[in-house]
């Protein structure tokens, strides 16, 4: 198989936070791949380690075993890889939504954005109008100048979604990032997140406890106990 | 995109007034090393003004202004007569204090010799003094109009002329008389305090079995006399000739053991030394303590929005952000606050500094000093908010 035809590729991963007897084991052997342009729900209970499972993924948080390739490049290997620089791999090859957008309260939607641009080497003219662009094709472009505090939560989850994509990465985290939106804005940000798999190529992993989202997915792991107990196709969801 | 900026836009109101409180503390120690300052001014105005090369006083004394010192006014005849000697001129200093309007009055009385120096150092309004007798210039600092009079002593003074601002070493306003009225002021008593102590002379002698009547009477008349006698002065200030060695001069008055030549420098030195020296290390504490302050105040300040921006610090770096780019945010808050605030403390102080009870000198040299510390106490406040910065995980970004 070809190494580079996954955008994520997990094997046996294990996290344990703590040590001896309050060793809590999140993530235990989990296993599973994601291509190019694929939309993946892990889905599972409070406390089934999904978020263990994506910060992993994301280079935030150190497997405690296993490996973790992202975009062909071995990140972890029993511990991070040496001579990974994770914050590099992290601005350029991943973008993040959360469940609470995350924005900087003192930055504007459109500065918000261009902060993820500038510190990947943009020069400020060129951020400003990738920025502008990016905010325009999420229906954004009359809220270039507004703070967060200022917009509503289905735009202020868009414009996290804009900053997310902003240096076109292979990979998109996001956890539960419809949680704290009502169904319609709700759907509104999947169907965005759908469009933007197939059209950038980009691998989407999306956690989430929300069963009213999960129409729309090319697979879900359902995730128990720190397990991936299943695996199917959004087909079977429904 | 300058993060700093626009944290510090965002917060203004905040910002502006942290600033400004820490611009008031500034302010204070800008004031604090202003009066240090103002204090060797003050007391060196009076050495300025005289532009005398030697200081001649009572043998074993550091007058006339740490120590009081009192010698005949004649000895100005021997002064004028050492070679190299210019010019010799007797002056006499008092503290007078009385009360004017309901109020105390404090000013610094000199005497001078109108034909000699040590005089006014220039008339800002009206004229200087051109009779022997009761008039008076002051110094503008007294408030007082031209054609006023002020009663000291027996008499009556006119107020003649005003001169700029010159103090004595205790921060006074200067006066200046002739030398007759200011022994006269000094000296002289009322004929009531007179005829008491003839009497008294009298009394003592008549005691004194030896003492014939008239032997008595002749000598009462010669103490009373020396008694009486106000030709007193504090100081006689020289002026060398062109050319004339200042050691060699200084050895030849030493040489007559009665009076002491102290040098221009050596009577700087006294002043601004010895006498103030209890004032610059009480101010010097100060500044050091309220420096001190700042520091912690700026610490504060910087952990407390470091602490604010976790959730912010965690997000840059999720998505990659290098550590510059985190301590420049933190690092350039706390410059910018420092540099607005040095600045506020100085316009404060410029503004008003003319308004304060005692004199503010501003050495260049001392606000660029004082510049530096306030940037290099920012930098150094900065450190604990940066530590906190860096070890913010990126995890924290993600959850509520
Ligand atoms: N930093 C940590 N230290 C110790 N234990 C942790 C830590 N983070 C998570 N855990 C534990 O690991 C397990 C999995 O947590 P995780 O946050 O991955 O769950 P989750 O599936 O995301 O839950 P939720 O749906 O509530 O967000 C939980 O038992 C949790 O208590
Ligand atoms: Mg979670």
């Amino acid at each position: 198989m070809d190494k580079n035809m996954y955008a994520i590729e997990v094997e046996r991963l294990t996290k344990i936070y703590g040590k001896g007897e309050t060793a809590v084991t999140a993530i235990a052997d989990a296993t599973l791949q994601v291509k190019p342009g694929e939309l993946v729900a892990i889905l599972g209970p409070s406390g089934s380690g999904k978020t263990t499972l994506l910060t992993c993924i994301g280079l935030i948080n150190e497997p405690t075993h296993g490996t973790v390739v992202i975009d062909g490049t071995t990140v972890a290997d029993e511990g991070w890889k040496s001579g990974i620089d994770l914050k590099r791999m992290r601005r350029e090859k991943l973008g993040f939504i959360f469940q609470a957008h995350n924005l900087i309260p003192f930055l504007t939607a459109q500065e918000n954005v261009m902060i993820a641009l500038e510190i990947n080497n943009m020069t400020k003219n060129e951020a400003k109008s990738r920025a502008t662009e990016l905010l325009t094709s999420l229906n954004l472009g009359h809220r270039l100048g507004n703070y967060p505090s200022a917009l509503s939560g289905g735009e202020a989850q868009r414009v996290a979604i804009a900053r997310a994509l902003a240096n076109k990465p292979r990979v998109i985290l996001a956890d539960e990032p419809t949680a704290a939106l009502d169904t319609e804005n709700g759907k509104n940000v999947m169907a965005l997140l759908k469009k933007l798999a197939v059209e950038n190529h980009s691998a989407i992993l999306v956690v989430t406890h929300d069963h009213r989202m999960v129409e729309g997915f090319d697979r879900i792991f359902q995730v128990s106990d720190g397990r991936i107990i299943d695996e199917k196709n959004s087909i079977d969801a429904g | 995109m300058n993060l700093a900026i626009r944290d510090i836009r965002y917060h203004r109101g905040r910002f502006i007034l942290t600033s400004i409180g820490l611009g008031l503390l500034l302010g204070v120690v800008i004031s604090m090393g202003g009066i240090y300052r103002g204090l060797i001014a003050d007391a060196l105005a009076i050495l300025h003004a005289n532009k005398a090369d030697i200081w001649v006083v009572q043998q074993n004394t550091n007058g006339p202004f740490a120590e009081s010192s009192r010698i005949p006014e004649d000895i100005k005849y021997r002064m004028r007569a050492v070679p190299g000697v210019a010019e010799a001129s007797p002056l006499s200093f008092q503290t007078i204090q009385i009360e004017r309007h309901g109020k105390p009055f404090r000013f610094f009385l000199i005497g001078y010799e109108l034909s000699g120096f040590g005089g006014p150092p220039e008339i800002v309004a009206g004229r200087g003094i051109r009779q022997k007798h009761y008039e008076m210039v002051a110094a503008r600092a007294m408030g007082m109009q031209i054609g006023e009079k002020i009663h000291l002593g027996l008499h009556d003074y006119t107020i003649v002329g005003l001169t700029g601002k010159i103090v004595s070493s205790s921060g006074d306003p200067v006066a200046y008389v002739s030398l007759a009225d200011a022994q006269n002021i000094q000296f002289k008593k009322d004929n009531d305090a007179i005829r008491n102590d003839r009497e008294r002379i009298g009394a003592n002698l008549a005691n004194i079995q030896t003492l014939s009547p008239v032997q008595g009477k002749y000598l009462q008349k010669n103490i009373s006399a020396i008694t009486e006698s106000t030709h007193t002065v504090n100081t006689i200030v020289v002026r060398l000739a062109p050319g004339a060695n200042l050691q060699e001069v200084q050895d030849r008055i030493s040489r007559w053991n009665h009076f002491k030549p102290i040098s221009d420098a050596e009577q700087t030195a006294i002043l601004a030394k010895g006498m103030i020296e209890k004032a610059r290390m009480q101010l010097g504490l100060f500044r050091v303590i309220l420096l001190v302050i700042s520091a912690v105040i700026i610490s504060l300040i910087i952990y407390t929005s470091t602490l604010d921006k976790i959730k912010v610090i965690a997000t840059l770096k999720l998505i990659g952000s290098q550590n510059r780019v985190i301590i420049g945010m933190i690092l350039q808050q706390s410059l910018l606050m420092g540099f607005i605030a040095y600045f506020i403390g100085y316009g404060l102080i410029l503004l008003t500094y003319e308004k304060f009870p005692r004199r503010i000198v501003l050495e260049p040299f001392d606000m660029q000093i004082l510049f530096v510390i306030v940037m290099a106490i920012c930098i150094i406040s900065s450190f604990v908010g940066i530590r906190k910065a860096l070890k913010v995980e990126p995890g924290e970004a993600l959850g509520g």
